[in-house]
This record gives structure tokens, C-alpha cells and sequence, in this order.
């Protein structure tokens, strides 16, 4: 499978950006760059969207513009939080106003197929469409879906997507489970801080996969698993080790490991015992510094893979004595939802 | 399709019944859901008619098995998934490479509205525990837990085809050798949020629902979860016998016209039906049951017959709309009309479309009005069409 074309709207603004300089906000919420929608989206539609549709929506059709493609075959979208901003103003509204004088324009682009469904409106696509909603296996499930379909064979190009929006009124109740860092830090340092919690982050990350090679794709997908609930560290060691196996891949054949690592430091220690055992002695360096942390931020990391490999280019701070040309990414949400991918350069 | 996908067991939780035997009873006796509101609490008691699940939740959590403070989402969920994996008895099921997918489409939303009016007022405030399991994922993982699922979890929301979809992503899963049994499905709870969504949009009906029928005024609310366990042709020969019914044929179109409303000519509706028959290669004559979405709305009713007129072309099957019986379960609807359609298979049924009175003028077909027993029924397509255009149909055969 070829990723031929991806697109994100997340807190950096650019692949280049990264490349360049670390961001270094002072913060404790990573929110999204968001571009000039105007550009990407009929004004007349951007007027109806919410924040999360507008930037679903926007990914959505920068990556068919990349593509060359007016019409995919298959629009898959996956997203654990769904339309958040809509349903606080609807439930809001309805708690306020005690069931009454409401109006259905929050609750129409509440449900969670809303982003998915809209692109479809803007293509006129009839084809194939659906939406995940899997927790931390949003954008996993979405991928397993669009393998599936490709090796299925009348598909020949897919649209997919993991898309994650964070809200006021989310990132206070998140807050009091306690999953985020406290007082603003300096994201760079994220991985020091030796504490408890995580940096909010968000984001929309679209890519066109298609079965077969194009000549101009980013990086080919050739494996892909993920795993749920395992007991031990032990356990994810083996399903690392099992992985790359059945791939037929050495460890010397990774030139970079992509990994989760979130600043919290009990979800960290999985990350700091497979690069002492499984993934031994490889270059790896961690992404969510750079867009926080959320159920679909695996699909952030696939599109810096796909980036690092298409331009062979690795952020500053890396031993770059080669040019990747495989990338593993292994990423973890809450130690429930566990995901392989790696890709290497067509 | 490359190999079959075998229904090994069904379960379900209704407005007219806990499980297989309670539905076909009312619906074999023609006893309809609907009712005014008694566990849901909202200001629109004695206005809107829906059809509840006739426990509460201390009720539903003892026979689910779990806590009486989790979401009834996930308590439904769990009541007719456990029939369904019970029924369908898979020797070593344990060993084998097992999936459960679900659909939901407000996930845990009936704590959270509570939670959120003490939230509102300080956000301090608001149990935790009422709104850890919001996301739809979370009542997915919860009775995957109580399933020993572990090798596959998914849940799928695309509105009212949510469970539909959720159903033939696992037999695509199977097919393709992923996953030895898959139990899929999906389930929804009625909510404050989701009464009031429909009701601003003027879609639903003060009164019982009249599907296809030329009076109808809009569509009852509906709660429930519906089931079915899929196996590979392998593991089927396993079972003490092997099972009559296969999922034979599905699809899924998007009607891209509205994000609520569906093209007059039923464009998504035609799409989905004739996909689903091309994949199976059944004619669309061989048809001998719809199982329609069918939601009673003005809109819905004429697109989804409308893209029947054209599709069967003067040879209409018998069809009908149990949502006559369920009200509408949304994400849940897809799995409770395919647990129907699979019995109809099995016990040659066709069930009735209750207060149907007047035929609708635009169309050549009349829905059936009276219970049907022993019939040869041999190919039934269950149609679920939802808000954002995503329309799907399955076609279930006999072997």
C-alpha cells in the first residue's frame, strides 16, 4: 500500500517548521496552526462548519488537491471525540434552556460522522464512506478498514483520516482526570519534567493510499498491526519482535523509530524498556512535543514518517549520517490501544 | 464474495423484548414498543411518545452483569451481545481470532447530560464517573471486556446505517482471514440530547409512527442493541450444525445531497440496495423480504421507496418497517433489523408494518400488514440509511 498523497492541520505549522526549530511554547494545550479556509473551502460552506468539520474538511482537500485526485473511491475518517464543540453548544443550550426554543443546527453537525459525510457533500461523492470512533484505535481502525478495502480489489484509492479536536470545556474535564500537566511548561521539555500528565494536543491528518505504486508517493506502508490491552512490557516486546518478523525486518534495516512518548512518566516507561530490549541501538526520537497528545495523534505520526521519508530529512538534534529510508512508528494511547506501522521510501 | 459468512447466533434488547424469544412473541402477536417516556427524564414526558427498553437501569445492570452506574449504551450493548455469543455456542471460542464491532452514535451521552447540568454550574463539578465512558469507544471496550474479545475492537458511528456498516466491516475482516468470529452490531440509549436533536429538526411523530403510509408524521424514538456472530466458513463446520443463514451481499453509498436530508430520488437508498445485490449476485426478483429502514418521516419514506420503485420494477417483494415495533434505535438499528431479517430467514417469517393505512400516493406498493409464518424465505435485504447521506444495505441468504 503507497501513500500517495498527505495533509495535516496540526500545532506546527509545516514539515519544514519542524525541521527548522523546535517549537518551544510556553503551554499546557497544543492547539492547531489553522490556515486560511478561504483558500481551501467555498466560503459559503465555511460559514455552517464548526471548528473541527472546518479543519477535518480543509485536510481533507488538501490532500486530494496533492493527490490529483477529484474522487476517491472510499472516504473513511477516524475520530474517538467526534463533533465536541457542536454537542457542548447543543447540551448546553438544551440544560439552559430546559428542553426548550432549540434550534438543530449544533445538533446536525454534532454526530461523529459529520467531517466524513461533509467532504462527501463538497465531492459529490457517492462512493464508499464511513466513520471510526474506536478510542485510540480511531485512526487505526479507519487504516484497517482502507487495507481492507484496497486488498478487497474495486477500490483502487482511499481518503483516510484521524481527526481530534480538544475544547474548552474538554480540556477542563480531561484536566480533573487528571491526564494533563498543571502549570505551562516549555513543551521542548516536555520529556524531562520526570512528572504525572501530558500536554493536550489536536489535530487533522488526511492521506490518499492507493493499492499500487504512482511514481510520486510518499512512502510505502508495508506493515501495519496494532494491539489491545497487553499485560506486560514483556508482552508488547513480543508483539514488536513478532512484527517486525513477520515483515522480515532487522532491526539494522530501521533507519528511525517514531515513538509515543507523552511526558507522563508511568505512560513513558513501555518506551524506555523497548529501546533496552526489542528496538536496541536504533536512532528514534518521540512526536508529541510537537502535537500534543489525543487518541488520533498516531496519524500525526504517520505523516511525519511519511514526510522524513519522501524528503529524507530529519528534524535538527538527530544523527543524520544517513538518509532514512525506513521508518518505524510504534505508538501507544493510554497503554489500552497499541500501533505498529513502518514504512520505507518507494 | 470469496468465501461465505455463516450467522452463527443473534441477540437483542428491544422496546418489545430482552432477548429473541420476547421480540418474536410481540412481534408475531403485532404488540408495538411505544409508550410514554418512564426511565428517560425529560420535559417532553407527556408529548412525545418513544420506545424504551422496559427496565432501568438497576434492572438492565443485573442482567448485564455490570455496574448499575455504567452507561445504559453499554448495558444494553452487553445484555444482547452475551445472547448472541451464548446462542451461538462456538466450541473453543477462547482460541479462536475474535472481533467485536459495534455502533453507537451518542455513546455514553445519557450520564453525561447529567453530568454536564452540574458541570454548567461549576466546573468543579459533576460525578466524574458519569462521564468517563462518553466516547462511543468506551461501551465497545467495556463489553469487549465481558466477551474475552481481545484480538479485534472496533466501534463504527455513521448515524442510523452506523450498525449496518459495523456488520459487514467484520465479514469483510473474516473474508479476508483476519478474524475467525466476529460478533457485530450495534447499540444506542434513548437520550435527553438525541430526543431533543430530532425534535428540532420536526421529525418526529406526537403520536405512534405510520411508516410508508401516506399520513405518516415522523418517526418514535426507539433504544436497544442488536447483535449477530459471524463465522468463517472453517469455523462454522465446527459448530453442532452448521448455521442456514449467510450475510451474502452488502454496500454501503453515500447519497451526497444533505447532512440530514435524503435526495428525493433516493440516490443513497438506490446505491446501497443494488450494491448489496451485485456483490451477492442475487436478481433483484429473488428477493423475498425488505426489511425497509423505513423511519416514517416524510423524507426518508418517499426516497427509500422511490429508489425501490426503481430497483424492483413492478415485482415488489413483501417489505415492512419494524421500526413500527422498535421506534427508531438509531446506531442500534442496523443490528436489531439484521437480527430480524436472520430469523426471518430461519423461521420463514415476514413481520407486519403496524398502522399502516393509506397508501402513498407516489408509490406502486403497499407495506404488509399481517405477521407471516413458514414462509420460503430465502433472501431478505435490510436496509439503514442515515444523516450524512451514509446509506447501507445487507442482503442475508439462506444457504
Amino acid at each position: 500500500m503507497y501513500l500517495r498523497a498527505a495533509a495535516t492541520i496540526s500545532p506546527p505549522v509545516s514539515f519544514e517548521q519542524i525541521l527548522t526549530a523546535d517549537s518551544s511554547a510556553q503551554s499546557i494545550r497544543l492547539a492547531c496552526a489553522e490556515p486560511d479556509y478561504t483558500k481551501l473551502i467555498d466560503p459559503k460552506m465555511i460559514r455552517r462548519m464548526s471548528r473541527i468539520v472546518k479543519m477535518g474538511v480543509a485536510a481533507a482537500l488538501q490532500c486530494l488537491d496533492e493527490a490529483g485526485d477529484k474522487m476517491p473511491d472510499a472516504i473513511i475518517a477516524g475520530t474517538a471525540y467526534g463533533c465536541l464543540g457542536d454537542t457542548e453548544v447543543f447540551l448546553q443550550k438544551m440544560v439552559e434552556n430546559d428542553e426548550q426554543l432549540l434550534t438543530p443546527t449544533a445538533f446536525i453537525q454534532s454526530t461523529h460522522n459529520t467531517v466524513a459525510a461533509q467532504i462527501a457533500l463538497l465531492l459529490k461523492c457517492h462512493n464508499y464512506n464511513n466513520t471510526f470512533v474506536q478510542g485510540g484505535f480511531s485512526f487505526e481502525n479507519a487504516i484497517t478498514d482502507a487495507l481492507s478495502l484496497l486488498k478487497e480489489g474495486q477500490v483502487k484509492t482511499v481518503l483516510a483520516g484521524g481527526i481530534d479536536e480538544i475544547t474548552d470545556t474538554s480540556h477542563a474535564i480531561l484536566k480533573r482526570f487528571g491526564l494533563y500537566k498543571r502549570a505551562p511548561f516549555a513543551t521542548e521539555n516536555i520529556f524531562q519534567t520526570q512528572t504525572k500528565g501530558t500536554i493536550a494536543g489536536e489535530g487533522a491528518t488526511f492521506f490518499v493510499m492507493q493499492s499500487g505504486a504512482s511514481g510520486n508517493d510518499y512512502a510505502q506502508l508495508k506493515g501495519f498491526d496494532t494491539f489491545y490491552k497487553p499485560v506486560s512490557s514483556k508482552e508488547v516486546e513480543q508483539h514488536i519482535s513478532a512484527f517486525l518478523d513477520r515483515q522480515n525486518i532487522k532491526r539494522s534495516d530501521i533507519d528511525l523509530v517514531i515513538s509515543g512518548e507523552n511526558g507522563d512518566i508511568k505512560n513513558d516507561e513501555v518506551y524506555e524498556t523497548i529501546y533496552q530490549s526489542a528496538l536496541r541501538g536504533i536512532t528514534h526520537m518521540p512526536f508529541k512535543h510537537l502535537c500534543g497528545e489525543y487518541p488520533t495523534a498516531s496519524a500525526f505520526a504517520l505523516w511525519l514518517a511519511a514526510n522524513i521519508i519522501k524528503t529524507g530529512k530529519l528534524p535538527s538534534g538527530l544523527p543524520s549520517n544517513k538518509k532514512p529510508s525506513t521508518v518505524l512508528i510504534y505508538n501507544h494511547y493510554r497503554y489500552t490501544y497499541h500501533s505498529l506501522y513502518f514504512l520505507n521510501a518507494c | 464474495m470469496s468465501s461465505r459468512i455463516y450467522i452463527a447466533g443473534a441477540g437483542i434488547i428491544s422496546a418489545i423484548g430482552n432477548n429473541i424469544t420476547e421480540n418474536l412473541s410481540a412481534l408475531e402477536t403485532g404488540r408495538a414498543g411505544m409508550g410514554e417516556m418512564k426511565y428517560l427524564h425529560s420535559a417532553h414526558r407527556e408529548k412525545i411518545p418513544v420506545a424504551e427498553v422496559k427496565m432501568d437501569n438497576t434492572a438492565l445492570a443485573a442482567l448485564s452483569g455490570l455496574p448499575a452506574h455504567y452507561t445504559r449504551t453499554a448495558l444494553l450493548s452487553a445484555i444482547a451481545a452475551k445472547e448472541a455469543l451464548t446462542n451461538a455456542a462456538i466450541p473453543g471460542f477462547a482460541k479462536l481470532r475474535s472481533g467485536f464491532i459495534s455502533a453507537n452514535t451518542v455513546g455514553g451521552m445519557d450520564k453525561t447530560e447529567n453530568f454536564f447540568s452540574d458541570f454548567l454550574s461549576n466546573p468543579a463539578k459533576g460525578k466524574l464517573r458519569n462521564v468517563v465512558h462518553h466516547e462511543c469507544g468506551a461501551a465497545t471496550e467495556i463489553v469487549a471486556g465481558i466477551l474475552g474479545v481481545k484480538h479485534h475492537i472496533a466501534t463504527i458511528s455513521t448515524a442510523c446505517s452506523s450498525s449496518a456498516n459495523a456488520i459487514f466491516y467484520g465479514a469483510r475482516l473474516i473474508s479476508q482471514g483476519m478474524l475467525d468470529v466476529v460478533i457485530a452490531g450495534g447499540t444506542d440509549a434513548l437520550t435527553k440530547f438525541t430526543l431533543n436533536g430530532f425534535n428540532t429538526l420536526m421529525i418526529l411523530d406526537n403520536r405512534y409512527c405510520q411508516p410508508f403510509d401516506e399520513n405518516r408524521r415522523g418517526l418514535n424514538l426507539g433504544e436497544g442493541a442488536g447483535y449477530i456472530v459471524m463465522v468463517s466458513e472453517k469455523i462454522a463446520q465446527t459448530l453442532p450444525s452448521i448455521p442456514i443463514c449467510t450475510l451474502n451481499g452488502y454496500c454501503n453509498a453515500n447519497d451526497a445531497y444533505h447532512q440530514t436530508a435524503s435526495s428525493p430520488d433516493g440516490t443513497g437508498s438506490y446505491l446501497a440496495m443494488k450494491g448489496a445485490l451485485d456483490k451477492s449476485g442475487v436478481k433483484a426478483d429473488e428477493i423475498d423480504y425488505i426489511n425497509l429502514h423505513g423511519t416514517g418521516t416524510q423524507n426518508n419514506d418517499i426516497a427509500e421507496g422511490t429508489a425501490i420503485k426503481l430497483l424492483f420494477e413492478r415485482r415488489y417483494p413483501p417489505m415492512s418497517s419494524t421500526k413500527s415495533f422498535t421506534g427508531h434505535t438509531l446506531g442500534a438499528s442496523g443490528g436489531v433489523e439484521a437480527v430480524y431479517s436472520v430469523l426471518s430467514i430461519q423461521y420463514g417469517l415476514i413481520y407486519p408494518n403496524l398502522r399502516f393505512e393509506t397508501q402513498m400516493k407516489e408509490l406502486p406498493f403497499v407495506p404488509e400488514t399481517v405477521f407471516k409464518k413458514g414462509a420460503d424465505i430465502r433472501n431478505v435485504l435490510s436496509n439503514s440509511f442515515g444523516f450524512g447521506g451514509n446509506c447501507s444495505s445487507l442482503l442475508f441468504s439462506k444457504v
